[in-house]
């Protein structure tokens, strides 16, 4: 549990976020901090849980004891090279936009036999939700070092990335904060956590495509609906249910910002 | 609580053979609490050691200060593709582990 | 990547795994995995530490490096390293003098292992951190300090 000083700390930091340090000052922490991520980069853990992920892929699980070799992620059944860098995207089977976690559910359901819901109602890192974690990890391992690529010009797509710029600008709880509040100018930080402008391509391709990630400060794999989740948590908002719309929404909204951008997935974040 | 499997990472390259090592552990420090205040218990890694063809290569011995899931990384003189290099350890509770990998 | 191939051998008890290894001739009776020694990784300050390992005055060295970032984003996992160029290095550790206990880890090195090991650490805040080497009975050390930052918030 955080404390709730830290939490007002945090609240103020980032309303109080603009304020430069000194240019020099900062240059300089920068520089160290840069030093401090480049020797994390090697030996990232998550490779511990997309080892766990792998395994999962092959195993026979679930009411049908099948696994989940077959799945058709947008580029074939069971192509899982590049595959996360090209979604969300639209699968004519079940006539939606999905994310990577909302398509692995319908192939858990459908190859598998696993309710969704068992999903969709597991706490972050518990059962089924820590097994797709691990699943995620292995998938966007796959992905790394591909180009971010989403197909916009679908309709459905299209739909999706209007409804998730919609979302992000879209203020709400006690504190009235936007996903933009924090994402949508240059240059900012809350201490010393630059905050990437998501608005931009530069801005998408450091968000977007360096998530899922490793985090060193709860030693924790998060996918992107674990992310995005909390996202809405520290706007003291409603949290959004686990693969719904307007996650994936904002997913695709995100992605598209960041077409063409290199993906380094998993990342690892402070 | 069963263990999980490490990573190991062994390439030989001029006579030298350059070992990193991702392990899958709590590392709990014993000074944290939980939700409900009730401290967490320590368990953690208490010794590791590293084998080249069963001899040793490297032995160590952690604190509670090491990171969750540590990361090692050294090297040491000879090896060849394909000799084998285990990486074991053993915590405070007892449990153990043996992963092993050929040097590519 | 084939380098990465892993394979499990055994689990079990520790016991049971060390003589298993012991047969398997992986572990030379007598060799490394020595009691570990809690007296010292139970000890609080640099000075008991010290006291603990039966360590009186090591001498700073410039052959001893202790290397990591100057600021680490986070205090959980901190990257460093320790190099010896001291000829006959047999024993490396690394000690953080600000955490409650100083003694964070230690390596023994058989002969052909390089004086020079990287691992990651936890630190409770801005620290020295040192690097304590032995070559014969002689002890040196190496210190740097490491500022640590919390950073944001969950973010």
């Amino acid at each position: 549990m955080e404390n709730p000083q830290k939490k007002l700390a945090c609240l103020l930091a980032v309303l109080a976020v603009s304020a430069p340090l000194g240019a020099q000052t900062s240059d300089k922490l920068m520089e160290g901090i840069n030093e401090y991520r480049e020797a994390l980069a090697d030996g990232n853990p998550s490779e511990l849980v997309a080892a766990e992920g792998e395994e999962l892929w092959k195993l026979k699980r679930g009411p049908k004891n099948a696994t989940l070799e077959k799945c058709d992620l947008g580029l074939g059944p069971g192509v899982i090279k590049g595959a996360s860098a090209q979604m969300p995207r639209f699968f004519k089977d079940t006539g939606k936009v999905q994310d990577l976690e909302t398509r692995l559910m319908t192939c858990m359901e459908t190859l598998q036999g696993i309710d969704p819901k068992e999903v969709v109602n597991a706490r972050w890192l518990k059962g089924e939700k820590e097994k797709m974690a691990a699943l995620v990890a292995y998938i966007v391992t796959e992905s790394n070092g591909h180009k971010v690529k989403v197909d916009l010009n679908n309709p459905a797509m299209k739909k999706m990335y209007d409804m998730g710029k919609l979302a992000f600008y879209y203020r709400t709880g006690p504190m009235d904060f936007s996903c933009a509040t924090c994402h949508g100018d240059q240059g900012k930080r809350i201490r010393m956590q630059e905050l990437p402008d998501l608005r931009t391509h530069e801005g998408a391709i450091a968000g977007w495509g360096s998530w899922p990630a490793y985090r060193v400060s709860n030693g924790q794999f998060w996918t992107m609906q674990h992310r995005l989740n909390d996202c809405y948590r520290q706007q003291r908002t409603a949290e959004p249910i686990y693969g719904s719309d307007v996650t994936i929404a904002l997913s695709v909204y995100l992605a598209g910002k960041a077409n063409g951008g290199k993906v380094v997935t998993p990342g690892i974040k402070r | 609580m069963a263990t999980k499997p490490m990573r190991i990472r062994a390439a030989a390259k001029d006579g030298v053979t350059e070992v990193k090592a991702l392990i899958a552990h709590e590392m709990e420090t014993g000074q944290r609490k939980d939700a409900n205040g009730a401290v967490i218990p320590a368990w953690f890694i208490t010794e590791l050691s590293v084998s080249h063809n069963g001899k040793v290569v490297l032995a160590s011995e952690f604190g509670t200060a090491v990171s969750k899931n540590p990361y090692l990384a050294f090297k040491f003189k000879g090896g060849a593709t394909g000799d084998k290099v285990a990486v074991s350890w053993k915590d405070n509770k007892g449990e153990s582990r043996t992963d092993e990998v050929a040097i590519g | 990547m084939n380098n990465q191939r892993r394979s499990v051998l055994k689990t079990g008890s520790g016991a049971a795994l060390l003589s298993m290894l012991a047969a398997a001739g992986l572990i030379k009776p007598g060799m490394a995995l020595a009691e570990w020694n809690k007296a010292a990784f139970d000890a609080k300050s640099m000075a008991d530490t010290l006291k603990a390992l039966g360590i009186s005055q090591p001498a700073d060295s410039k052959d001893v490096q202790i290397t990591g970032p100057d600021i680490a984003e986070n205090g959980a996992v901190v990257p460093v390293g320790v190099t010896s160029a001291i000829p006959g290095t047999t024993m490396m550790a690394i000690l953080i003098d600000k955490n409650p206990n100083a003694l964070a880890a230690s390596f023994t090195l058989p002969e052909g292992t390089e004086a020079n090991v990287q691992t990651r650490v936890k630190m409770g805040q801005t620290s020295n951190v040192y690097a304590l080497v032995k070559a014969g009975d002689k002890y040196y050390t190496a210190t740097k300090e490491i500022k640590v930052t919390l950073g944001g918030c969950g973010g």
